[in-house]
């Protein structure tokens, strides 16, 4: 017997599952942990039953803590049995079976069970509560049968459940008692919009209509409402809300109100009995909701393990979002009006659009969003900091673009306003306080602030932030920085000097340009000698000869690295075309390489996801053999051109979009650029290809071809500008491979086609390509390159007689690996 | 830890294997090794995982006495294994002896 103490958890559900892992997370070696669960099966989030219902996920999806989880963590489980008593002088737990479990700390999960109406006829066969997975079977089975749904209770599970069994094929139908749907959360406009969203989905609303009986033989048959109508349906789903279960509690001698009454502990009348989520009664409210169980876990956890003995829980704001797909529905916080509550409330019906913000003593209480819920959390931050919001109020409704946005129309003001605590750069986890600091211990500008926090030195998005601390802290002695920007700190020189150089004074070795541009590094660094090896082989295609040694490990082992150091290889599908002999060659490698995951990519192609290095070779080899090339999504090149279907299949298409799209990608496949660069044909203006968020995308219309240039998705969405129209498919391809070439040579390395149009101007774009003249010398110098780079570098680095030694280890010293092996292959 | 314990050299292979600016991996049982050859013909080798997130640094880019972890680019000093830059002080990958004899590359192993 070790002296662990044994925690007993009675109930397997969300807070059971979230306790225990709480528990484990401060402290994986003090505790014997056991759990008893009345439901047969593992824990599942509850919260997504309704999609499981709406068959837009499978159990498996939903589950949480698995069984192999409570094992692999050493907790006993006890699942499909129920407990017949709590002896607290004895402190042990009675199982049905008779079996006992003793505890030092016992902790009630017991959740809560559905409210069953006491209609007459509530006992018939067809007649169910929507709240665990034994319910969702029996609705998925009536469904299956078809026929007719009635659902009691319009709130927020209700139609829930009624979306659910509509999407799977039912008339279904919504009664509830007053006359606006989720009327806690909704006022009645919102409610008019939701009734309606709801019936296009197929769920038709019958409201102030109050339920007599259930009507029928041995199974529902019908629902009778006090007015005399009756409904008709062959499955009837009690939906009116829920009670905390305080079985066995309350026969424990546990003090019971309508939950299990705790402490701000969580600890109920008894010091040794403990109870967390929906079965508990803390400061006089019981709570529906998920968030508040995280919070009486964490609680809990942090007292138990002794991390934080005074650990305390005050309660929670809420929030909900209605599951329902394409319904967007958010509510947060206190929406139901009051002394000192006023309202600011924005209405789009034509939109279908709803939002409500409701604003306290100048402080956010509440609100609710229909239509446009993506500032829900921004609200719900909002009314959770409780922070005054008089100086955005003009512009709350309008959401967190809009008021941050105009916020930022003074913009220092704004910055200089924010707490210390605020992170300024999200991708390294600064914070402003940082930033400052950094200033003021002599970092003036921007390099070295880079340099000593990192702020702003990944994505880059939030440079102008940080140039506005400095502006802020520095004040006058801010010298915002003249000329261009240095490539990096190994030359004072920005881009366009350095190009200009080596094309004018015609360089052509990195070495050479360092000597000549008077580099203080004696080899660069990673972030110029990747620019300059680009920079050479665009000006010089057919003498310059490419480093390896200057490229990111992408471009020299031509595959994805990840994470954990294994590769990704996406093979060439020209428009996103593939034939069953491609599939076949795919499926083999999978099998022969033991590929973990096969991704389907936004690009209409394949990726093999977790191929060791070693292998790569031997793996574009067998890809080779069936007639597939690289698809270098890992350069700095052409990758993707995406294409529908177009007029050879499609009733709306008016040019062969695919065609072109093949085409184009053979035009453009293989050429180095500055950065990544994504093509896309649309065969109508429907744009199924998304053409216009790609570099050069083409949407075809009746009487030709629309050219779009500079779009991109990525950190800063840019849609494309329109270039121009052309008539024949000849015309399109001239102008992207000019477009290409012009981005090629001008814009500078690491700059997409998005910030260089911007930074260039499009009418720059357009007196280049306009001019036929110096199209067509843009093509002819893209030409001339493509003969030297059209190259596939997996058939050059494949094994051909000999193993591609270089992406093997240099040796393997590991125990078990011969020395002599080792040699003979020196 | 005993000071004078004396090294086993182990021949890993020979010296241009490695090209300039560039790594190879070893495998041992310790974990892998990244074995360096920089601009001006030195080697080095450290242990084959940046303390980061454990990115191979052998796939990295190297230069002057650095080297530039593929994953998120910190860089580490080849002499001291420690991290350098904005990087600084967060976190070191242990350096492994090394000579060269006859064109061979030799690993002081324990």
């Amino acid at each position: 017997m070790d002296n662990k103490q044994r925690i007993v958890v009675i109930g397997a559900g969300m807070a059971g599952g979230r306790i225990v892992e709480e528990i484990l997370k401060r402290d994986s070696s003090s505790f014997d942990i056991s759990i008893i669960g009345a439901e047969a099966c593992a824990t599942y989030d509850r919260i997504q039953l309704s999609p499981v219902l709406a068959g837009e996920k499978s159990f498996d999806d939903i589950v949480t803590h698995s069984d192999a989880w409570y094992d692999a963590n050493g907790v006993k489980t006890h699942f499909g049995y129920w407990v017949q008593s709590i002896d607290r002088v004895a402190k042990q737990v009675v199982l049905h079976d008779g079996q006992a479990i003793g505890y030092d700390h016992l902790i009630l999960a017991t959740g809560s069970d559905p409210i069953r109406l006491p209609l007459p006829g509530s006992d018939l066969q067809g007649v169910v509560a929507f709240r665990d997975l034994h319910d969702v079977d029996l609705m998925t089975k009536a469904a299956n049968a078809g026929g007719e749904a009635v659902v009691i209770g319009g709130g927020l599970l209700g139609l829930e459940a009624a979306y659910g069994l509509a999407k799977r094929g039912m008339k279904s139908t919504v009664i509830h008692l007053v006359d606006v749907l989720m009327e806690r959360q909704l006022d009645e406009a919102a409610g008019r919009l939701l009734e309606k969203a709801l019936l296009e989905r197929g769920v038709i609303s019958v409201l102030s209509a109050q339920s007599e009986a259930i009507v029928g033989e041995t199974h529902v048959e019908g629902l009778k409402l006090k007015d005399g109508r009756v409904i008709p349906a062959s499955l009837l789903v009690m939906a009116v809300g829920i009670r905390p279960h305080v079985e066995p509690a309350k026969s424990a001698g546990l003090t019971v109100e309508r939950g299990i009454v705790v402490d701000d502990q969580m600890r109920t009348s008894d010091p040794s009995i403990f109870a967390v989520g929906e079965c508990v009664q803390h400061r006089g409210a019981c709570y529906g909701l998920v968030a508040p169980i995280w919070d009486m876990c964490r609680t809990l956890a942090d007292v138990l393990t002794g991390k934080n003995p005074d650990a305390a829980y005050y309660g929670s704001e809420l929030a909900t979002r209605l599951k329902v797909s394409g319904v967007d529905l958010y509510s947060a916080g206190q929406f139901g009006g009051g002394e000192g509550c006023e309202d600011i409330v924005f209405r789009d019906p034509g939109r279908g659009v709803y939002k409500r913000v409701v604003v306290k003593d100048n402080k956010l209480v509440g609100t609710v969003l229909f239509g446009e819920a993506a500032d829900g959390a921004w609200y719900f931050d909002l009314i959770k900091k409780g922070e005054s919001i008089a100086d955005i109020r003009d512009t709350l409704i309008f959401g967190q673009a809009v008021t941050e946005a105009l916020a930022g129309m003074d913009p220092n003001a704004a910055v200089a306003a924010w707490p210390d605590d605020t992170e300024v750069c999200g991708c390294n986890g600064v914070t402003k306080g940082a930033v400052v600091e950094a200033i003021c211990g002599g970092a003036d500008n921007l390099d070295k602030v880079r340099g000593c926090t990192k702020a702003s030195a990944s994505c880059g998005s939030c440079t102008g932030i940080v140039e506005q601390l400095l502006k802020v802290t520095l004040g006058d002695a801010f010298k915002a920085q003249t000329g261009p920007k240095p490539m990096c700190k190994c030359t004072d020189h920005g881009h366009a000097v350095v190009r200009k150089a080596i094309v004018e004074q015609q360089i052509k070795t990195i070495p050479d340009v360092m000597q000549a541009m008077k580099w203080t590094t004696p080899d660069g660094c990673s972030s110029c000698r990747p620019a300059l090896n680009y920079y050479l082989l665009c000006a010089w295609p057919r003498e310059y000869q490419d480093d390896p040694r200057s490229r990111f490990v992408n471009e020299r082992n031509h595959a994805n690295i990840q994470k954990d150091g294994t590769y990704s290889v996406v093979p060439r599908m020209w428009g996103g075309v593939t034939s069953a002999k491609e599939l076949r060659a795919i499926a083999d490698v999978c099998d022969k390489f033991d590929v973990p995951m096969v991704k389907v990519t936004g690009g209409q192609r394949l990726d093999l996801f977790g191929i060791k290095k070693a292998d790569l070779p031997a793996v574009w080899a067998d890809l080779n053999a069936a007639g597939m090339v690289s698809g270098h999504a890992y350069a700095k090149a052409l990758r993707t051109v995406k294409t529908c279907v177009g007029s050879e299949w499609c009733r709306f298409g008016t040019q062969d979009s695919t065609g072109l799209g093949i085409k184009l990608e053979q035009d453009t496949w293989g050429s180095w650029m500055p950065h990544k660069f994504k093509m896309a044909v649309s065969g109508c203006p429907r744009n199924c290809a998304e053409a216009t968020i790609k570099d050069f995308g083409i949407i075809c219309v009746d009487s030709g071809y629309e050219l779009h240039v500079g779009g991109n998705a990525g950190i800063h969405l840019r849609g494309t500008d329109l270039l121009c129209k052309v008539a024949t498919e000849q015309e399109a391809r001239d102008y992207s491979m000019a477009f290409v070439q012009l981005y090629r040579e001008d814009a500078w390395y690491l700059e997409r086609t998005a910030p260089w149009i911007e930074r260039v101007g499009l009418e720059f774009v357009k007196t280049q390509l306009f001019d036929e003249e110096t199209q067509a010398d843009l093509k002819a110098r893209f030409l001339e390159s493509q003969a030297v780079f059209q190259v596939d570098p997996w058939a050059e680095h494949a094994p051909k007689s000999e193993p591609a030694k270089v992406f093997s280890p240099l040796a393997d010293l590991r125990d078990g690996v011969s020395q002599e092996t080792l040699k003979e292959q020196a | 830890m005993n000071a004078n314990v004396t090294l086993n050299w182990i021949d890993v292979g020979a010296a241009i294997d490695i090209p300039y600016q560039g790594a190879r991996r070893v495998d041992t049982d310790l974990g892998a090794i990244a074995v360096f050859r920089t601009v001006d013909n030195e080697y080095y080798a450290v242990m084959d995982k940046c303390p980061h997130k454990g990115g191979p640094l052998s796939e990295g880019i190297v230069h002057g006495r650095h080297i530039a972890c593929p994953l998120h680019n910190w860089s580490f000093s080849l002499q001291t294994g420690e991290a350098v830059g904005a990087d600084a002080g967060k976190g070191c990958t242990p350096t492994v002896p090394l000579k060269i004899e006859n064109e061979r590359i030799f690993l002081g192993m324990r």
